[in-house]
């Protein structure tokens, strides 16, 4: 009993780093049926942004009593960074490609690769600078009347907001790189998230720990998934991306601005990966390639889920992180060891972490032959395109 | 009606006439280090004429054909091995040694014939690129999802390579430069030499295959496939059979370059199926243009060889470029450049520049200067 809570407990950690990864991808897949392989790069700058927060807490003084809520702080701001680089992605390379899904994914695997040699070969600091100019520059015009922005002088104004936003980011980037001597120096090497001290340890409960960072990503995950769905089903954007997902001609028809629905989709969707970056970041060490590794896994969830609505996320994710656990871990062998001898080789040659990833393709692939569309396919009479 | 007839076969002949000379000029030219690289590139340009029938011709972009390129180069490499471990101790190669194996593993007893490893080359990899695909297609799983399923299937087959030390020495690959052929080593340079020979040849004849497969009503309907496949389906052709089978040759094309690839870079290992290297294979032929044949040889020829210039001189510069080389080529030069040449490019940007005139399209309707129709 006791074996196969502690074996649940591994796999829904494991999944729920997954589905908030997958989640993400799965809401734009489903609206505009394009990949996103940048989604991991995304991911990877919420890592950093993890990074980075903490070591504003740890350096700046007035900062330093709230240093264990840095985490807290740290999931706003990758939602941010992760989501505005997204919407800038959509804006400049995605709509010029709509209609055509094999290209945007070519179009932004070169974006992951652009990424990744950014974190690599710019100061971290000027980087977050970077992103700073960009989400004002994206995001003021919002906040200035349309009287002035389409008056006279709306070129003027425009400008001047992303003028202002330059400003603001290369200020940003110097104090940052003046304040923290890390950040001004630019590096490929890897970089350690420390959890602050109430995560570290684990809580007892009926003879096994759980370890409290896991807890917290499962939380994370939670409240992710909630506030989507409360998103979707109980706002007016929400049901526009609805009304968009099922019939994007229809929609654009009766006056929903499409166009408005695929930034906001497209921003949530990255702001998700960033929000994953963050799980991520409090599991391992954060590099360069952090988002390649959590990236197939959700293709698979994607694959597995269908593109009909968030439960199919939601339970591939989970089981595909219990059946990583059960066969990865060999716990099936523990959980029952008396097994015949040729089932028993068999599984012992699967039992490493990434023996289980073939064996899962494996399945998968099986499961296909079935549901070729995933657990649940999107409904309604669909024209093959 | 002759064959030269047309401005297409122009173009095409006059790249044929300078790739040709490229290749007969290169050994006397190049210092054998560069002529090595050259080998290589020309070995991938088989696998991006595979590339260009699946994704040119049939529309469907695979992102694991690393899969079967280094199945390939696995087949060649495993031969090597047994070829010239016979001093080793229990006459298997050497690396056995270090994990304790003395029996050779069942599936590399076959390679010890030669015979069996030219035929299982390409016939592996096809048939394991028929099985996948057949199972994919049969359940008309396409586009994207297909894509993804295929880089799926590359993760899988690295992980499986990556942690096989007792069976392929896992993440260490099979070295091939220290192996015999012949009385020769494989390394050196006499050998090197030959095989840019063979993989000159076969370059040539895997384009000649190529046509030939898209020349006649098959090509007309791995076209008719990635235009409309439910039509060809309602046409009473069964598109699965098509796809599975264009799919297993464009195995076949890579489990060939794989192997030239592997004894010209001596090693083969399980980073020929990382994520990044299939995916750059899609890219040569979009950039070469795709649809063209032509334009997947000359496109992994060129970036490649672009590839090692730029990486020696600014090594962080070149995931920039590559990046923006991705970006570019699907937003503003969707045809590559081979279809931009063909469509006429080059006169299009001399006339943006004002050099050309443009062409007049009706000149019986053009107007004059006065106002009035010709």
């Amino acid at each position: 009993m006791q074996l196969i809570l502690e074996s649940l407990f591994n796999g829904v950690a494991i999944g729920s780093v997954l589905l908030v990864a997958a989640l993400g991808l799965a809401i734009v897949f489903g609206l505009m049926g394009v990949i996103n392989l940048a989604h991991g790069e995304l991911m990877m700058l919420g890592a950093y942004s993890t990074y980075i927060t903490q070591l504003i807490f740890k350096q700046v003084s007035f900062l330093k009593p709230f240093y264990d809520s840095y985490v807290i702080v740290a999931i706003g701001i990758a939602f941010l960074v992760s989501g505005t680089v997204g919407i800038l992605l959509e804006r400049t390379v995605i709509r010029r490609l709509y209609g055509s899904p094999l290209e945007t994914l070519l179009a932004t695997w070169g974006v992951s690769l652009i990424l990744q040699q950014f974190v690599r070969s710019v100061p971290l600091a000027y980087g977050s600078g970077l992103v700073i100019a960009l989400f004002f520059g994206l995001f003021s015009p919002l906040f200035i009347s349309d009287d002035l922005l389409h008056g006279a002088k709306g070129k003027l104004i425009r400008a001047s907001t992303w003028g202002f936003s330059a400003l603001l980011g290369v200020a940003t980037g110097g104090i940052l790189s003046s304040l923290v001597s890390k950040l001004g120096r630019a590096s490929a090497r890897n970089v350690d998230v420390t959890a602050p001290s109430w995560m570290r340890g684990g809580i007892d409960f009926v003879g096994i720990t759980f370890p409290k960072t896991r807890l917290l990503i499962i939380l994370i995950t939670l409240i992710s998934v909630l506030v989507v769905i409360f998103f979707l089903d109980k706002t007016a954007w929400g049901m526009r991306i609805r009304a968009v997902t099922q019939n994007r001609p229809m929609s654009d028809c009766l006056g929903i601005s499409t166009e408005t629905v695929d930034i906001i989709t497209f921003g949530i969707g990255s702001g998700l990966a960033g929000v994953a970056g963050v799980a991520v970041s409090l599991l391992g060490s954060v590099g360069p390639n952090v988002g390649g590794n959590y990236i197939v896994g959700c293709f698979m969830v994607v694959v597995l889920g269908g593109v009909g609505n968030l439960l199919g996320t939601v339970l591939a994710s989970f089981s595909i992180g219990i059946m990583t656990d059960l066969i990865g871990a060999g716990r099936l062998l523990t959980i029952w060891p008396d097994m015949p001898s040729p089932l028993y080789s068999t599984i012992d040659f699967f039992a490493t972490t990434s023996m289980a990833r073939v064996m899962i393709f494996a399945l998968i692939v099986i499961f296909l032959q079935f549901k070729p569309t995933g657990m649940f396919p999107q409904k309604g009479r669909m024209v093959e395109s | 009606m002759s064959i030269f007839s047309t401005k297409k076969s122009w173009i095409n002949l006059t790249i044929w006439v300078l790739l040709i000379a490229i290749i007969i000029a290169a050994p006397s030219v190049l210092p054998v280090f560069r002529l090595n690289l050259l080998g290589r590139y020309l070995s991938l340009a088989i696998v991006a004429l595979g590339v260009d029938l699946i994704w040119g011709f049939t529309g469907m972009l695979s992102l694991g054909q690393g899969i079967f390129f280094a199945l390939g180069g696995y087949c060649a490499a495993m031969f090597l091995q047994l070829n010239s471990s016979g001093e080793f101790p229990n006459g298997i190669p050497e690396f056995f040694g270090l994990y304790g194996v003395e029996k050779l593993p069942f599936f590399w007893e076959p390679f010890k014939s030669s015979i069996f490893t030219l035929i299982s080359i390409w016939f592996i990899p096809a048939i394991i690129a028929g099985l996948l695909g057949y199972l994919v297609f049969r359940n008309r799983i396409k586009g994207v999802y297909f894509s993804i399923l295929t880089q799926a299937a590359l993760l899988v087959f690295f992980n499986f390579f990556n942690g096989q030390q007792k069976l392929i020495n896992g993440t260490n690959g099979l070295k091939t430069d220290v192996t015999q052929i012949f009385g020769q080593m494989v390394g050196s340079e006499i050998m090197q030499r030959w095989f840019f020979w063979i993989s000159a040849v076969l370059v040539i004849l895997a384009w000649f295959f190529a046509r030939w497969i898209v020349r006649d009503r098959f090509g007309n309907i791995l076209i008719g496939i990635r235009d409309d496949e439910a039509r060809v389906r309602f046409t009473g052709y069964n598109p699965v059979i098509f796809k599975t089978i264009i799919f297993s040759i464009a195995g076949g094309l890579a489990g060939i370059s794989g192997a030239l690839y592997t004894v010209q870079s001596g090693i083969v290992s399980p980073q020929f199926m990382t994520v990044p290297f299939s995916i750059e294979m899609v890219v040569w032929v979009a950039v070469g243009g795709r649809g063209t044949l032509l334009g997947a040889i000359l496109g992994a020829v060129f970036i490649n060889y672009a590839k090692s210039l730029v990486s020696e001189a600014l090594p962080a510069s070149w995931m920039f470029i590559q990046g923006g080389l991705f970006i570019l080529v699907v937003t503003a030069l969707p045809e590559g450049v081979l279809g931009w040449i063909r469509k006429d490019g080059l006169k299009k940007l001399l006339f943006l520049i004002g050099i050309n005139k443009k062409l007049e399209t009706y000149p019986s309707l053009e107007v004059n200067e006065q106002g009035e129709v010709k």
